[in-house]
Order: C-alpha cells, then structure tokens, then sequence
C-alpha cells in the first residue's frame, strides 16, 4: 500500500473540482441536519417563550421575551440565526444541567468515543478472521457457525442482551464489574485530560486505575460490540470469496506458495481498502448503538445524556445531542469515501 | 437437490407437471409454473422454511391470542405478583401479577401493526420517489436524490428519537418516526434499478404508444423494481423490530400498560437481578421474531434477486 501512496501525483484540475464537490455535497447535507433539527424544534408542543418565563407573566414582557428570542421574525430569518448560532458553538442552555448544551455535549463524548473505540476494536479483531475463515471453508461447519453467530448478532435487542450479560456475569456469576466507567474507590483519583479514561489513567501512570476503567469497559463494549463483529465478519468474507475466485490466487498457488500466505497476505491484503470503509461505516453505527447500550450499563457518555433529556423534555440538550451525533456520522461517512479515494489507485 | 428434480421429473401428469410444462399454455399457467419454481428454490433453505414459520407463527399469536390464553394482559392481581414460572403461569407474572405470557401474546399485534404500517409506508414513499427521479432523471432527479442523501447521512435511531421527542412519546409517534427514517434506502434502491430499465426497449415501445409519463412509472416502472425492494424491505423489518423495541425500552414508544415488548422489558429492568424472568421473557420473544425476518429475507434475496 506504500507504495501506491508513494506514487507521484500532482493535484490536478479534476481533482480540485472532485475536492469542491465533496466539500459542496458535504456543507449541504450538514445544512439538512441543521433544517431538520431546527424544524424539529419548532413543532414541539412547548412554547419557547413559557419555558424560558414561565406561564404567569405580562402579555408585554410575553411580548418583549419573544421577540428577543426572535421569535416575531419569519421562519427563514430564524432559520439563519439558528445557523449562526450552531457555527458559533452556541446550542443554546440545557434546562436539565443549566449549562450551555455544547460544554455539557463536550464532556459526555470521550466516555461514548471510548465505548465505540473499544467496541469496534472488538468488531475488527473477532470480525475480519471470522470473516476470513468462513470464506476459506465456505459451505462448512465453520462458515455455518460463523453466519449463525452473524445473524444472532444481527437480531438481538442490545438493550436486552446488556441486561441478561448484567444478569450472568455480574449478579449469579459476580465475575464482571457492575454498571458505571469505574468502581467508586477509584472515582476521581485521575485528573481527566482528555476524558478518556484508560487514557487518562496510563498518562497519569495510574495502572490500578486503567486496570479497573478497562474492566469495566469490557462488558459494554463487547455487548455493543456483537453487531459489529457480524456485520465485518459478513462483509470480509464477501470480499474474501471475490478475490479468492481471481486468476492471481491461483497463480500464487501454482508458484507454490503456502495456503495462509495466499490467503492471508494476497487475498486478505487485496481486500484492505474496502474493509477500511466498512470500518469506518460500522464505527458511525456504532456511535449510534451506543444510545442504548449506555442506558443500560449506566455509561455516562453522549448516548445517556441524549435519552436523560429527552425524559426531562431538554429540547436544547436533545437537539445539541442529535447535531453532534449527526455531525460526526457525517465526518466518518465522509472519511471513509475519502479513505477510499486515496488509498485506491481506481478510484482516483 | 437432485432428488427434487428427479422426484418431478419421474411424476409425470398431475397439478406438478401442469406447472413446470415447458410450453404454458396460458399467462396464469406461466406465472403459477413462475411462483411454483420459486417456491421450490425457497423451500430448499431450511432456514428460510424456518423464517417463514416463526412469521406464521407471529400472524396466529396475534390472531388466536384471545384463545390461546385465559389471562387478561392488563388485569392486575397484586396478590399474584412476581411469580416465577409455574404450571398457572408459564413465564411467571410482573410486578402488577399480570401473566407474562398473555401479555408477549397480546405485544404480538403491537409488533405486527408496527411492522405492517412501516411496511406499507416507508417502501410505497421510497419506491415513488426513486422512481420518478430515476426516470425523470435531470433536475427533478438532482433535487430528490439531495434530500434522499441529507436523510441517509443521518443516524437512524438517534433521528427517531428527535421526532418522537418532538411529537410526544407514544406508539404513533414511534411509528412515523420510524416510517420517516427508514424511507431513503429505498428510493436509492428504486433509483437504481429504474436507470437500468429507463432505456429498454419494451419502455420506448409503451413510450411510442403515447403513454403518458405517470403510466410508465406506475404501469411499467414500478413492477419491475418490487422484487428487489421486497427483499430489501424483509431483511429491514428485524432492525424496525428492534428500533420500535428500543423506543419503547426508552419510554418513547408504546406507553403503559400496553404489553409492548421493549416497554416490558424495561418495566422489567428493576426487578431483573431476582426475579429475573420479567425481562428475560419479552426479549426472547423479540429477538425470536427479529430472528425470523433476518432468515426469511436471506431466504427471499435467493429466490427473488439471484444477482444479489
């Protein structure tokens, strides 16, 4: 891959209108977003002016209050507005913390993007082997057990399995750490830097404390982890069985090459570019998943504190939540076709 | 696989050699021998026939529940609470004394009439739309695949929970929200596959004839692109399943009492370390019925989408 990347190429005109397109396609689609949360917030059957002066004023400072928010004006002016005041990192107050939505947003999202990371490490390391071997012995016991676990996989609540995992290997079997990032013991003893909390611990040198915060990562993570596992395992033997039908396979073998060689190093290298966009793709779904899976472990991240407002009916939190979220789902989908573009000699 | 062929090939006569006759004598005959094939290729995969059951089995819960239950699911006997599993109660009973069994009975046309009105919703929106984009093509095209692209960038379930939120919890809710989330895979599928057709020649045929636009999507168009979004739109079912579950887990969906699934399981939620069937039960029954739709459409993409 090194040296596809090596290759010299001076940007040329094609690639600077492809560059300006993306950028055009991507600017839009987060324009959506913003319609789409924006107009969300306006159907909502809570008056914005009674939320923020409660229901036994004046009419005048009614009156007055409304057209600070700007309520009077037509829907595009505050539309507009509403666009300046997200790009400038203004998401309004959240009534549930009486903070401004974008801190509060700030220091739930490491403990989300651990849960996600560490999820999708699993997906990666038990998915693209899995993935591999069924390709390998497709038709066999082993490709039969892998779409079997693949579909379990595609089908069970995560809300339901974190409760039965919670169940066996934290109550009955007491060989798993309970709901939370870290036992109480541990709570505080690192500073956060980067609100990570494994990273944390080894910068601070804490190794008891990183011990624990993986512990209690372990669960969750492997919970949330399931779906992507069969979704890469899936895709990876897709893959897998292409390339393993093309004639340089079989020049490989009659050069006398070893089968794992083939396999893993020709085939499975071959296939590299396109699993990383599947990567990145599950890693966006991963985020998502996270919602649920962070209700049921107790896993104070993005996911928890969208669902928390939601039940205080926190429109600010909830539509701040809803952008973030969007936003990043957006930058991976956009990273993966540019992954895909760079790295592949096709594409480009 | 060779038995079957060789089974109907040595039964000749009879409704089985009516249908796979080489030289139908009629459209119908054509299109039962058609139907009959497919049914065969189908019922080869055993774990599709097994799909399909959980699905019939799914229809006759919803149907028969009245019958196959002596229990009122929303009855409350607080004397009768939290027991576990017995001869009286199969599954136990909840925190009010319901019988959880009725209850996962009664849930069953909850689930069915979320699956039915996504179904009939989601794809019939995304089928038009692609359509007419692919066919159209030009600016009407640009602008619809846009605003198709804007929703398929979005997450999901996270959007759900925005318009539900908006709306106010409550099955309804819970269902446009997840009608309107889940339309856009579809029209990019019917899009697709409608620029493939758009310049055969059977098109321009209609097209000479002096059919009008609206006629040669709907007439011609359409058809053709059903089988593929059929599949598409069972395989989709088990996460529609899992995301209404997931809402009522949430609170967001089906409000109590209703035997809802999700919502049961995280009334469930509190007592699940002793009384641990609460929960346990409904999420098998979810994850039984998600299970089905995923074999089932495996099953159909065999049958109706050999490319895929």
């Amino acid at each position: 891959m090194a040296a596809i990347l090596k290759r010299p190429g001076v940007p040329g005109r094609r690639h600077v209108v492809r560059g300006a397109s993306l950028l055009a396609s991507v600017a839009l689609t987060f324009l959506g977003l913003l319609l789409v949360t924006f107009l969300i917030g306006r159907v909502v059957p809570i008056d914005p002016v009674i939320a923020v002066v409660g229901d036994r004023v004046s009419a005048d400072t009614y009156a007055r209050v409304r057209q600070e928010l700007g309520l009077d004006l037509p829907l595009w002016q505050q539309f507009l507005r509403y666009v300046g005041d997200v790009l400038r990192g203004d998401f309004g107050t959240s009534v549930l913390t009486s903070r401004p939505v974008l801190e509060d947003v700030l220091r739930v999202f490491p403990a989300t993007l651990e849960l996600a990371t560490a999820a999708v490490v699993i997906g990666v390391v038990l998915g693209v082997p899995a993935g591999v071997m069924a390709a390998v012995k497709r038709g066999r016991w082993q490709d039969q057990l892998i779409r079997v676990v693949g579909l379990i996989g595609y089908s069970v609540p995560v809300f339901w399995l974190g409760l039965m995992v919670l169940l066996v290997f934290y109550a009955r079997l007491e060989i798993a750490p309970g709901p939370g990032r870290i036992d109480v013991f541990y709570e505080g003893v690192v500073d956060p830097v980067t609100g990570i909390i494994t990273v944390d611990a080894l910068l601070a040198g804490e190794t008891d404390v990183f011990w624990n915060a993986l512990y209690h990562l372990m669960l969750p993570a492997s919970v949330l982890g399931l779906f992507s596992v069969a979704y890469i395992a899936r895709m990876t033997r897709s893959f897998m069985l292409d390339q393993l039908r093309q004639e340089y396979i079989t020049t490989a073998r009659v050069k006398g090459l070893s089968e794992t060689r083939v396999v893993w190093r020709h085939a499975l290298g071959n296939i590299a570019i396109p699993l990383t966009t599947v990567v990145a793709l599950s890693y966006a779904g991963l985020l998502e998943g996270s919602v649920l899976t962070e209700t049921v472990f107790a896993w104070p991240g993005l996911g928890l504190y969208i669902t928390n407002s939601l039940l205080s009916a926190d429109m600010n939190a909830v539509l701040g939540g809803t952008l973030v979220v969007g936003a990043v789902f957006i930058g991976l989908n956009l990273l993966s076709d540019l992954l895909y573009r760079l790295l592949d000699p096709r594409a480009r | 696989m060779s038995v079957q062929t060789q089974n109907s090939a040595a039964r000749t006569g009879g409704l089985r050699a009516w249908l796979t006759t080489e030289t139908p004598q009629s459209r119908t005959q054509a299109k039962l021998g058609r139907i009959y094939l497919g049914w065969l290729t189908f019922t080869r995969n055993t774990l599709a026939v097994v799909g399909l059951g959980i699905m019939l089995l799914l229809v006759a819960m919803a149907v028969l529940a009245p019958l196959l239950t002596p229990y009122d699911p929303l009855a409350q006997d607080l004397g009768q609470r939290l027991l576990p599993p017995s001869g009286a109660h199969w599954l136990g009973t909840d925190a009010f004394g319901r019988d959880i069994l009725s209850r996962i009975l009664y849930g069953s046309r909850l689930t069915l009439m979320i699956v039915l009105l996504v179904a009939v919703t989601a794809p019939v929106a995304g089928l038009l739309i692609g359509t007419v984009a692919g066919y159209l093509g030009g600016w009407v095209d640009t602008v619809l695949m846009r605003v198709t692209d804007i929703f398929l960038a979005f997450p999901k379930l996270i959007l759900a929970l925005a318009f539900v939120s908006a709306l106010g919890p409550g099955i309804e809710n819970a269902i446009i929200a997840i009608a309107i989330t889940s339309w856009p895979p579809y029209t990019r599928i019917a899009r697709a596959e409608t620029i493939t057709i758009r310049k055969s020649d059977f098109i321009s045929a209609v097209r000479l004839q002096g059919a009008s636009k609206a006629r040669i999507i709907l007439g011609h168009v359409v058809p053709l692109c059903s089988s593929s979004l059929i599949v598409r739109v069972t395989l989709d079912m088990a996460g529609i399943i899992l995301t209404a579950a997931g809402l009522g887990f949430l609170g967001l969906g089906a409000q109590p009492p209703a035997p809802e699934w999700g919502a049961m399981i995280a009334t469930g939620r509190q007592y699940v370390l002793e009384q641990w069937w609460v929960a346990t039960m409904p999420g098998i029954a979810i994850f039984v019925v998600s299970l089905g739709f995923n074999l089932l459409g495996d099953g159909l993409r065999d049958v109706l989408d050999p490319k895929g």
